[in-house]
């Protein structure tokens, strides 16, 4: 009999219970385990091989630098342009150029190694550097490595899954186990006994806390593993960015589950909240993408600020001073839909 | 006595029992719209009985015992349970209390074990998993997901929910409907035990055989409000009728088609003590059935109608029910 691990404090009854039936539901173990997985590994894989396109190198702005232009362009392997010595960082780091060139005899490249197509950049930069310089001179190009972190796409798309990942895992954790438990009549039957009912609404939220931990570490053991993806951060700002998400999400999600009867009911809501920011709240592109009229209502949605700060955590290493904003807009959508949640819920 | 009932089944009930009556409630009024559930009903438990409220589908039952049980709010009427009131400290009071409701659907991923641990969690003198497991006879099923039980076993589960809080009174709405007939007297047997150690029990029901083997005392609910109350052998007696003679009957040529003059001939037969008939069934309502049964078939004789399909059994309360309302309970 397994009885003898339940704890008799409610609170920890309760929590136990939800965690064992969310972890006892396959479909619950694929979504929240090995589809954010799965997506970044195709995804990953899929933008790291680019194709017949051409390559995006920087030259320097500096005294040698157009015939050095004319010679990259010329094989139409590459797409060369001028850049200033400021931006070649952020355009390296972007994925905006793959490749600095800076003019000189010999050239230098600057590069950051660990990126595959800054390696295939460099080849097709010597070569077409060849036929222009002195004999040998590009073979002797000086290079200059250049660390860029969260340079490439997978190192972009992982804190923007990890947004995707807490959003929806937070609504349907709360969401889900409320209105199932509503059409099965048993949040009738609990409020039946002397259950407190902010026992099992705290129940939920500890549960999903405890998943919370597990996603993070699955898809970021992953990704850290496969893709060598890092945190520039600190690891205790990035636990809280998570968890004021996970939280905003989670009263997200108790608020489109507090009234509604049935789990075709509360899907729909789902859908209608959560697919409109999976659009436009920059998981897989930038919001810059969007019309400049558009930015401030997705500004403001709590998935766009919850992957800024992931983003800005994960790859500009930001403290929690950084991205005060982004965490104003998520702990503000939490309270609200606590407190509004709490007040319509529906307990029978 | 005129009726047979098994003794065991109905210790003597105490009406004066110590201190305030387990349950009662005066004037209970809920309606829904233009609907009205429940019509000025009163009703009072003692402790230590067994009171069931019988009657069909929508006679407003479960309205009633959702109210008792402090789940909802009626619009006029008082209910005292274990001598409070709803609202004043519905913590402390929910504690003695165990309710059963009507398809409650527990989690089906949680085990038995720990859906009793899981209820029990929030009880703060409740009965060791272990005992509530055997109160309802699933110790095999302990480990058991509940999706994975039988509907009587789901049923017993539920009990033992309500059980596992060690209530003095139970409330149990219809707790064997839909069960096959050994799943009930299982559940039966559960409650006879649970009613034998001095619980309080108030149930519904729509099987009178279940209100008859369980109640001490039955109230027969019909449009909200009670049509009839006492013990089920009061009930059955004022029927007048021991027992009931059911048949269908063929009119013959002298008789003629007239069904009410056939009633009337009927009811004067010597031990019939009237007659009725609800579609192509008759029935008659008889005090001995060894004069009844051949001045029947003397009448059918002489008048030439034809007897088919003759049943007697010993009137029970869906014959008394039948009788107050011209319907039959599982028809409504």
């Amino acid at each position: 009999m397994s009885d003898g691990s339940f704890m008799r404090h409610p609170l920890a009854a309760l929590t136990l219970a939800r965690f064992k039936l969310t972890i006892r539901e396959p479909e619950m173990v694929f979504w929240v385990f090995v589809f954010p997985i799965l997506m970044a590994l195709a995804l990953g894989i899929a933008f790291q091989t680019r194709g017949e396109e051409p390559m995006p190198v920087a030259v320097r702005d500096a005294p040698g630098a157009a015939p050095v232009l004319a010679a990259l362009t010329r094989g139409g392997d590459l797409e060369a342009f001028p850049a200033p010595e400021g931006d070649e960082l952020a355009l390296l780091r972007d994925g905006r150029a793959h490749l600095v060139v800076v003019p000189g005899s010999p050239p230098t490249y600057r590069y950051d190694p660990v990126r595959p197509e800054s390696r295939l950049t460099r080849l097709l930069v010597d070569r077409a550097l060849a036929g222009e310089a002195p004999h040998g001179a590009a073979r002797t190009a000086r290079t200059e490595e250049v660390a860029t972190p969260g340079s490439r796409y997978i190192d972009w798309l992982v804190p923007g899954l990890l947004g995707m990942n807490i959003m929806g895992s937070g609504m349907w954790g709360l969401g889900f186990g409320i209105v199932v438990a509503r059409s099965r009549k048993l949040l009738k039957r609990m409020i039946a006994t002397p259950m407190r009912r902010s026992h099992f609404l705290a129940s939920l939220v500890m549960s999903r806390l405890a998943f919370l931990a597990l996603e993070m570490t699955a898809l970021l053991g992953f990704a850290a593993w496969v893709f060598g993806v890092g945190n520039e951060g600190s690891f205790a700002t990035l636990v809280a960015v998570a968890l004021i998400g996970a939280l905003a999400f989670g009263g997200l999600g108790l608020l489109t589950a507090c009234r509604a009867r049935t789990i075709e009911g509360v899907s729909g809501i789902m859908n209608v909240v959560m697919v409109p920011m999976w659009v436009c709240s920059g998981v897989f592109f930038a919001v810059t993408n969007f019309p400049e009229a558009a930015q401030p209502f997705i500004r403001v949605l709590p998935l766009t600020a919850m992957i800024d700060a992931l983003r800005g955590v994960m790859l500009n290493g930001d403290g929690l001073a950084g991205i005060g904003a982004e965490l104003g807009i998520l702990a503000g959508w939490g309270a609200v839909s606590f407190v509004v949640a709490l007040r319509v819920f529906r307990w029978q | 006595m005129r009726f047979k009932l098994d003794e065991n089944l109905h210790p003597t009930m105490h009406p004066t029992a110590a201190g305030s009556p387990a349950l009662s409630c005066t004037g209970l009024v809920k309606r829904y719209g233009d609907l009205t559930a429940v019509d000025g009903l009163d009703l009072t438990v003692h402790r230590g009985e067994c009171f069931g409220l019988l009657g069909p589908n929508g006679a407003g039952k479960t309205t009633t015992i959702e109210i008792l049980e402090g789940l909802l709010a009626p619009d006029a009427g008082a209910v005292e349970v274990l001598g409070s009131r709803w609202g004043a400290d519905d913590d402390a009071l929910r504690q003695r209390l165990g309710i059963h409701l009507q398809e409650t659907q527990f989690d089906e991923r949680l085990t038995v074990a720990e859906t009793l641990g899981l209820f029990g969690s929030f009880y703060r003198e409740g009965r060791p998993v272990a005992d509530v497991l055997e109160t309802v006879g699933l110790e095999s099923k302990a480990g058991t997901w509940v999706v994975h039980l039988s509907g009587g076993q789901r049923q017993r589960l539920a009990v033992g929910c309500a059980l596992v809080g060690d209530p003095e009174l139970l409330f149990l709405d219809e707790p064997t409907t839909g069960l096959d007939p050994q799943s009930r007297r299982q559940l039966w047997s559960v409650l006879q035990r649970f009613r034998a150690s001095d619980g309080s029990i108030l149930l519904t029901t729509h099987y009178m055989d279940e209100a008859q083997t369980l109640c001490d005392r039955v109230a027969i609910v019909d449009g909200g409000r009670i049509i009839a109350e006492g013990t089920p052998r009061e009930l059955i007696a004022s029927l007048g009728a021991a027992h009931v003679v059911e048949f269908d009957l063929t009119p013959g040529h002298d008789a003629g088609p007239d069904a009410d003059g056939l009633a009337v001939r009927m009811a004067g037969l010597p031990g019939v003590r009237g007659a009725g008939r609800d579609g192509d069934r008759w029935q008659l309502g008889a005090d001995d059935l060894q004069e009844a049964l051949p001045a029947l078939l003397r009448f059918a004789e002489e008048g030439g109608v034809t007897l088919d399909s003759v049943t007697s059994h010993p009137a029970t309360l869906e014959d008394v029910f039948v009788s107050l309302t011209g319907r039959h309970l599982r028809d409504v």
